[in-house]
């Protein structure tokens, strides 16, 4: 050190004529003179930043909430498959026309190239009720309908007691009912009976839920044998189910309608179940705008709060601004310091926030049994708007702590 | 003069002859050497129409060690501000190490301030809650060093203004005169050519105050460019040169006082 400041008049000179160019602050730098004030006031920045936080926080949860619900409707309809095809009779030609499906539409149906199971479900005009003593009219919206044995199967159903149709019990009058059936009757487990027609008929099994079929779960089903020889039923069935592969479900539902009805396909109609629980995965992914707002509204009052503090940060730093300005920080520096204080600030509200609204959405789904989800862009859109309003919310603070005299900073101790 | 006397007590101060030549320089380098600040008809008038400066002329050659004094109020705070660019003359020429204030941007004047100025103040203006080392260290935050340098630098001049056994310690754990000299450490770690003192050892006791001044003068042996404004007047005593203001104008200079007598 000693000496070296010791130069040549003529190196003096050289010096001189050395642009005067500021140097720009390192990346690094800028979060070192961003964070200093921050660091000093740990109780302010955990403050100031709550507001920030709890708007992030409400908007994470809302998304979160209706996304979780969503997922499960679609994780349920995954587990259900989409690759089962319903056929029905359409409107006629002309209208009033009576449409029938062919008595083998189920056999038609299977030779299907690509369709692993088939099964159907034929209308019958008669009521189910507790017994012959209950009025006719009181149906319950539960309607009878003869089942082929492989329509659980298609249906991917299950018995939730009791058993399904089979060769053995189709031979006495039996009956298995949809879980929306069994409750209407109040019927709640096998072993009862039901009066169908003109005889008692046993319920020999109640089903489980059947979100692809829900026709299904408010039937009565009889086999397709009983149906026919009791309840006369002329064996055309009015809806054909059917499963195919995964591959081959758009090719199978081309190919169902001329199948079953060559000489007017136009007679079949043919829907995929699918589809109207995937509209109610998609009504139910739309969040409550209320909510959003709500938590908008509180992301406003955050960012005030957030330029607030900077303005008070700014007032209270005078001389720390005069002395940087005097150790050589540009105007342009002293603004960059206090845009990166408030978009740390913000910053650090925007993360606490995602993580409390991912909290709350956890907390939401454990409760209901449904899967956790955060969507990536949710919390990618939140942090990004605490960062435009953390820039908004310093700008202003900032251009006035770059204005101020540096000696007005630097007088008065 | 008492200054001559003073020079000539004490060997160890080269004795200055004129404003301009640094102690080393031959004379034929003098004539061609910058004089680190050049003030012509320096006036300084702050809204409200208060003359805080009034037609100051001032030249301070390399490695002086200058004194300002004045009554409180005269104007030599305004003075050293101009002289160290932070603020600008309503009239008159300002050139600091041979860069014309008035033709310089504020960016410009930034940068002169980081390679060519240092500050030191009566409040010390430490940041609080950071260590004695990393506070010098911000001292070459705008030079566009890089970290481990700057920092290395640091711990140089903590080491040079005697107080390397402090550099962990933050600004509450050190008492007025080590804060001082940490901000002394701040004010030329850049190695300045100009270093600007308001009143430094006004917040300190006698003694703090002395072991400052002992400081400055030895920065100034080994070259260093030092203007310090003091109210005391022993201190003033000990300085090479002392200017004195007096509402706004310079009404002593003991050398040109020396020249002119
Ligand atoms: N920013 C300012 N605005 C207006 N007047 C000022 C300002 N700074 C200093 N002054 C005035 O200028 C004069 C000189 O002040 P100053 O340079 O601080 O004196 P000193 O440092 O010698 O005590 C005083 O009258 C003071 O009131
Ligand atoms: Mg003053």
């Amino acid at each position: 050190m000693p000496g070296r400041r010791k130069r040549t008049a003529s190196q003096a000179t050289e010096r001189q004529a050395v642009a005067l160019t500021a140097r720009r602050l390192g990346p690094r730098d800028v979060l070192h003179v961003g964070s200093a004030g921050l660091r000093s006031r740990p109780v302010r920045v955990v403050l100031s930043a709550l507001g920030i936080a709890i708007g992030i926080a409400t908007m994470i949860a809302v998304v979160g909430i209706s996304a979780s619900s969503q997922a499960q409707l679609l994780q349920r309809l995954d587990a259900l498959g989409t690759n089962m095809l319903v056929a029905k009779p359409g409107e006629g030609m002309f209208s009033g026309q009576e449409v029938k499906l062919p008595k083998d539409a189920v056999g038609m149906v299977g030779r299907i190239e690509g369709v692993e199971k088939a099964g159907a479900s034929g209308d019958l005009q008669h009521t189910v009720r507790r017994s012959q003593m209950i009025p006719e009219a009181e149906t319950g919206g539960i309607s009878v309908k003869a089942a082929s044995l492989g329509l659980l199967g298609v249906l991917r159903g299950t018995t939730a007691s009791g058993t399904w149709l089979n060769a053995a019990n189709g031979r006495y009058p039996s009956v298995v009912l949809g879980h929306v059936a069994a409750e209407r009757l109040g019927i709640d487990r096998p072993g009862r009976q039901v009066w169908i027609d003109d005889r008692y008929f046993t319920v020999v099994g109640i089903l489980d839920p059947l979100p692809l079929a829900p026709e299904i779960e408010r039937s009565a089903l009889v086999g397709w044998e009983s149906a026919q020889r009791l309840l006369g039923f002329d064996g055309h069935p009015t809806a054909v189910y059917e499963r195919s592969t995964d591959a081959s479900v758009r090719q199978v539902q081309r190919l169902l309608a001329p199948t079953i009805d060559p000489q007017n396909p136009q007679n079949v109609s043919v829907s995929d179940p699918s589809e109207v629980l995937k509209a109610k995965a998609a009504t139910e992914g739309a969040f409550s705008t209320l909510l959003l707002g709500l938590g908008g509204i509180a992301l406003l009052v955050g960012g005030v709060g957030v330029a607030n503090t900077m303005i008070i940060s700014v007032l209270e730093r005078r001389h720390e601004i005069g002395l940087r300005r005097s150790l050589g920080a540009t105007r342009g520096q002293i603004r960059i310091q206090f845009v990166t204080e408030s978009l740390m600030l913000s910053g650090l509200g925007g993360i606490a926030g995602v993580a409390m609204g991912a909290a709350a959405t956890a907390v939401y789904a454990s409760t209901g049994g449904l899967p956790w989800v955060v969507p990536p862009w949710a919390a990618g859109a939140g942090f990004v708007a605490t960062l435009a309003i953390g820039s908004v919310a310093g700008l202003y603070p900032a251009v006035r702590a770059a204005r101020q005299s540096p000696t007005l900073a630097l007088a008065a101790a | 003069m008492t200054d001559t006397m003073r020079s000539a007590e004490n060997p160890g101060l080269a004795p200055i002859p004129g404003p301009t030549p640094p102690p080393i320089a031959g004379p034929a380098l003098v004539a061609a050497a910058v004089p680190v600040v050049e003030l012509r008809g320096v006036v300084k008038e702050y809204a409200g129409g208060v003359r805080a400066l009034d037609g100051v002329d001032l030249t301070i050659g390399e490695g002086e060690l200058v004194g300002i004094v004045g009554p409180s109020g005269s104007g030599k705070s305004t003075l050293l501000h101009i002289i160290g660019t932070l603020d600008r003359p309503t009239a008159g020429t300002v050139a600091i190490a041979g860069h014309h204030v008035a033709s310089l941007t504020d960016r410009r004047l930034s940068a002169l301030r980081a390679r060519h100025i240092g500050f030191v103040f009566q409040a010390f203006h430490l940041a609080p809650g950071v260590s004695a080392v990393d506070n010098v260290a911000e001292g070459l935050l705008y030079s566009g060093l890089p970290r481990a340098r700057r920092r290395r630098l640091a711990t140089e001049a903590l080491a040079r203004v005697g107080l390397a056994d402090r550099a962990r310690h933050r600004p509450h754990e050190l008492s007025g005169g080590q804060k001082q000299r940490v901000a002394i450490a701040r004010a030329v770690v850049g190695q300045p050519d100009l270093l600007l003192a308001d009143e430094p050892t006004g917040a300190l006791d006698t003694a703090s105050g002395e072991a400052v001044m002992e400081l400055l003068h030895a920065l100034n042996q080994e070259g260093a460019t030092i203007a310090v404004i003091t109210h005391d007047t022993e201190i003033a005593q000990r300085l090479p040169r002392t200017v004195r203001i007096r509402d706004g104008k310079v009404v002593a200079d003991s050398a040109r006082g020396k020249v002119v007598v």
